[in-house]
């Protein structure tokens, strides 16, 4: 029998989130992106790729393994399309609420141009009606998909996989081929992905799969399970350095921009891993030392730098910088010494926002140009190649991956090290280290300078690779979104910062640039918002945590005596009623 | 020349006089007991040795030197190394790692040369897990072997204690302080801990001051024992002394020596 309480609770669901996600203007800005030309546009994919997955929800609660397999197929269908009628009555009423009653001094998305994004641009009674049949429909598709075979499943979320993956990533691609007549083949003039490539991907993706999956997964198995010294294994990781090497010079221009982009993030990301994920100091300010690289190197190498131009090489610049970042990370971690938690994360966030306006101020204006900011930036010399700036991408990438692997390192080398050991337990309990003979002084201070420092690293690349610097490349949202890649990287561990840039600023897009879903900029912090929320409920700890962090969020699932947590300060009075 | 030396200590939180002007000694090689009924002082009277909390007066002289107004570290530097009553581990960091941090204040490796990895680095840092496997086996097989790699917060609560004094013991004190060692354990786990206790040191050499409710333990390992009450020494003296001194029986020991008979 369907629960015909839950499956309306949960067509209430979609049907809210489809209001929602119309009422920000998110349909209707991404309807402007053609998919699949004649059939599918953004907008539509995330109106009723959110129905489908509510409705695939609902319909999985509804599963009862002692039924016949019809039945359960005719049951879970039923359940989708409740749940698509249930979430087209929601968006009808709200559609003709918005073009009855004017909410668009409130909602300033909410007029009539969005009812028509959401009613396929026909207006109100076929619109509705087709937005009705759409939505039942997809719903039940959600349904049935619930009860097929786990092998057609599967083929079936391959296919849309790498459909939707060739549709969005459309810029990639063409950046890749680099030959107009190949691209035009693959997509119609405005971006969509042509009916036949998707018929021509989808039979690729099932005969490939059909051929290759087993081999594939047993060939990762082979490697993950193959001695760290064996041939196997030294073969792979010789394979995926020589592809690091060589990739950038394949990608084309957009995607090395992009390479460089995350990198700068990843910088900065480890720098920030130091200080909150090793030494556990939270800064909310962290751009600041990001400023001080730009503008140091900005100031030492443009010729157009206001008072101040000793327009040096910038590799004579770069150790003048590093100086110039430690005394930063002296001065912000000084006065915070003595503070902890809120207060360190409050004033940290004070710092960061003083050296922008400070920046911006009459007082430093000669110094540093204001508002104006310094241009003519020059890029960096390298030996055979001359200047590599922003307009040789393809490396300056090469450039930006160097000082990765040296923060890397660095992180690598301090985090298994007694100084690594002395920021631990700082983080765990900073009495105790102290008690236990760790001057936790030095230990907070040496965190802020070396993060600093790295944090320099990105700042001396950004200006040489961006040739200007101005104030707002330095706001606070750049240090909330470092450490929102810290965080949903994994904190403390150094491949989950890469992953985590990877994954926001490569996909996503930073605070100032766009990532492969360019398309997405509009609505970027909102997906940063909603993905930090979801994984702060699902995975606390990360993508691909520090194994302290993962520890220290499930300790009560490892305890042996988890009970014992409860009366933490055994007192003397315990004590003696257990011996006496 | 006693080890540590001090004289009319004192230091209260708002109105509560925790120690009122608290004169104590121990020589090198002595183990000294400081019991007292609860809320007497007697942590505070480590608080206070161990710099977490600065002392209102008095002053405390260690080895020779004063060690008024010297942040914790620095006194941890200089061979006071103590326990905490509430143990507390670092609970995520291994084992291994918790006695391998307290060897921080006697070693040296800094950024640079941990960055570049020389050899004196790496020499040290084996150094470090040679030596906290060495003071961890001084516990026998009860913290060793699978158990370095467990983190601490998975321990039981005896072996919390245990691993507690080994990271206590790798700072290489001179002085051990360790407040309430055996509570929550079971009579034969005081029983091999206060032997233990002996052993400190009998075989480390170092000089222990130990809180205790036990009167057991107490009697077993002390070769003074210093009765606070109220923030002030009551009594002072070899254990059969104290024991049969009026005030003290009045204070403190009234139950349980009714109990003993
Ligand atoms: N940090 C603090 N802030 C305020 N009062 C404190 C603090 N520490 C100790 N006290 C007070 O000082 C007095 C002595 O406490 P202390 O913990 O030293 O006693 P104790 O002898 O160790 O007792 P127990 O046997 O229960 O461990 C108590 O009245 C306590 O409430
Ligand atoms: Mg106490």
């Amino acid at each position: 029998m369907i629960d015909m309480r839950r499956t309306f609770r949960f067509g209430l669901l979609a049907g809210g989130a489809m209001a929602f996600l119309g009422g920000i203007g998110m349909i209707e800005s991404f309807n402007e992106r053609t998919l699949i030309d004649p059939i599918l546009r953004m907008g539509d994919l995330f109106l009723y790729g959110t129905l489908f997955v509510i409705a695939y929800i609902a319909a999985r609660g509804e599963i009862n393994i002692l039924e016949e397999p019809d039945y359960r197929a005719a049951e879970t269908t039923a359940t989708g399309a409740a749940v698509g009628f249930v979430a087209t009555m929601v968006t009808v009423v709200y559609a003709l609420l918005i073009t009855a009653v004017d909410v668009v001094e409130f909602f300033p998305n909410m007029d009539e141009a969005m009812v028509e994004s959401l009613t396929f641009e026909q207006g109100a009674p076929i619109g509705l009606a087709l937005l009705g049949l759409a939505s039942v429909i997809v719903g039940a598709v959600g349904g049935w998909l619930v009860s097929t075979a786990d092998g057609l499943k599967q083929s079936i979320s391959k296919v849309v996989g790498w459909v939707l993956g060739f549709a969005l990533l459309e810029v990639v691609v063409t950046d890749i081929v680099e030959s107009r007549d190949v691209s035009r083949l693959i997509y119609s003039p405005n971006g969509g992905l042509r009916l036949w490539s998707v018929a021509v991907i989808a039979v690729l993706v099932v005969y490939l799969s059909r051929r290759y999956s087993g081999r594939l997964t047993s060939f990762a198995a082979e490697v993950s399970n193959a001695d760290s010294k064996s041939r196997l294994r030294r073969g792979v990781i010789a394979f995926l350095v020589f592809a690091a090497i060589v990739l950038p010079m394949l990608l084309g221009g957009i995607l090395n921009e992009l390479m460089i982009n995350v990198s700068l993030f990843v910088l900065m990301g480890l720098g920030l891993n130091i200080v909150v994920g090793l030494a556990g100091l939270l800064d909310l300010g962290y751009v600041a030392f990001f400023a001080v690289g730009a503008y140091g190197t900005a100031v030492l190498t443009s010729p157009l730098s206001p008072t101040f131009s000793p327009q040096l090489n910038w590799w004579v610049a770069l150790p003048i910088v590093f100086v110039l970042a430690a005394i930063a990370g002296l001065l912000v971690g000084t006065p915070v010494i003595r503070m902890r938690g809120d207060y360190l994360a409050i004033v940290t966030l004070g710092f960061g926002e003083i050296v922008r306006i400070l920046l911006l101020s009459d007082w430093l204006t000669p110094l540093f140009g204001g508002s104006q900011g310094i241009r003519r930036i020059p890029g960096v010399d390298v030996p055979f190649l001359g200047e590599v700036g922003g307009t040789r991408p393809e490396f300056f990438v090469y450039l930006t991956l160097i000082f990765v692997l040296i923060a890397g390192y660095i992180s690598y080398r301090a985090q298994n090290s007694r100084i690594g050991r002395a920021w631990a337990a700082m983080r765990e309990d900073e009495d105790v280290a102290e008690a236990i003979g760790i001057s936790t002084v030095s230990a907070k201070l040496l965190a802020f300078v070396t993060g600093a420092i790295i944090a320099s690293f990105a700042g001396a690349l950004f200006s040489a690779k961006v040739g200007a610097v101005f104030t707002n490349s330095f706001d606070v949202l750049v240090s909330i979104i470092i450490l929102v890649v810290v965080i949903v990287g994994g904190m403390g561990s150094i491949s989950g910062v890469i992953v985590g840039a990877f994954v926001l600023i490569g996909v996503l897009g930073g605070p100032k640039s766009p990532g492969l879903l360019a398309e997405f900029a509009e609505f970027k912090l909102l997906f940063y918002g909603a993905i930090l929320v979801f994984m702060m409920l699902k995975r606390p700890e990360g993508l691909l945590p520090s194994v302290r962090r993962s520890r220290e969020l499930h300790q009560d699932e490892m305890s042996q005596d988890a009970w014992l947590e409860k009366g933490g300060d055994f007192t003397a009075d315990d004590a003696e009623g257990a011996t006496t | 020349m006693p080890l540590l030396e001090i004289t009319g200590l004192k230091k209260a939180f708002g109105g509560v006089q925790a120690l009122g002007g608290v004169d104590f000694h121990i020589n090198e090689n002595e183990i000294v007991s400081v019991i007292g009924p609860n809320g007497a002082g007697k942590t505070s009277f480590f608080n206070v040795i161990s710099g977490l909390f600065a002392p209102d007066e008095g002053s405390i002289v260690f080895d020779g030197d004063s060690l008024a107004n010297h942040a914790p570290n620095e006194i941890t530097r200089r061979g006071i190394a103590r326990t905490f009553q509430n143990v507390r581990l670092f609970p995520n960091l291994t084992v291994l790692e918790n006695v391998m941090v307290g060897q921080h204040c006697r070693t040296h490796a800094g950024m640079w040369s941990t960055i570049l990895q020389t050899a004196g680095q790496r020499a040290e840092e084996q150094l470090i897990e040679d030596k906290a496997k060495d003071v961890l086996s001084f516990f026998g097989s009860r913290l060793a072997g699978y158990r370095y790699d467990q983190p601490a917060f998975v321990l039981s609560y005896a072996n919390r204690r245990r691993l507690e004094i080994a990271r206590a013991m790798a700072t290489e004190p001179k002085l051990l302080l360790l407040d309430e060692p055996t509570a929550g354990m079971n009579p034969r786990e005081t029983a091999e801990l206060t032997e233990l206790i002996g052993d400190l040191r009998d075989k480390k050499g170092f000089t222990v001051v130990v809180i205790s409710h036990e009167m057991k333990v107490v009697e077993q390992i002390s070769d003074k024992v210093v009765v606070l009450d109220h923030g002030v020494k009551i009594a002072e003296g070899d254990y059969d002394d104290v024991s049969t001194n009026e005030d003290v029986i009045e204070a403190y020991l009234g139950r349980p020596a009714e109990r003993d008979e």
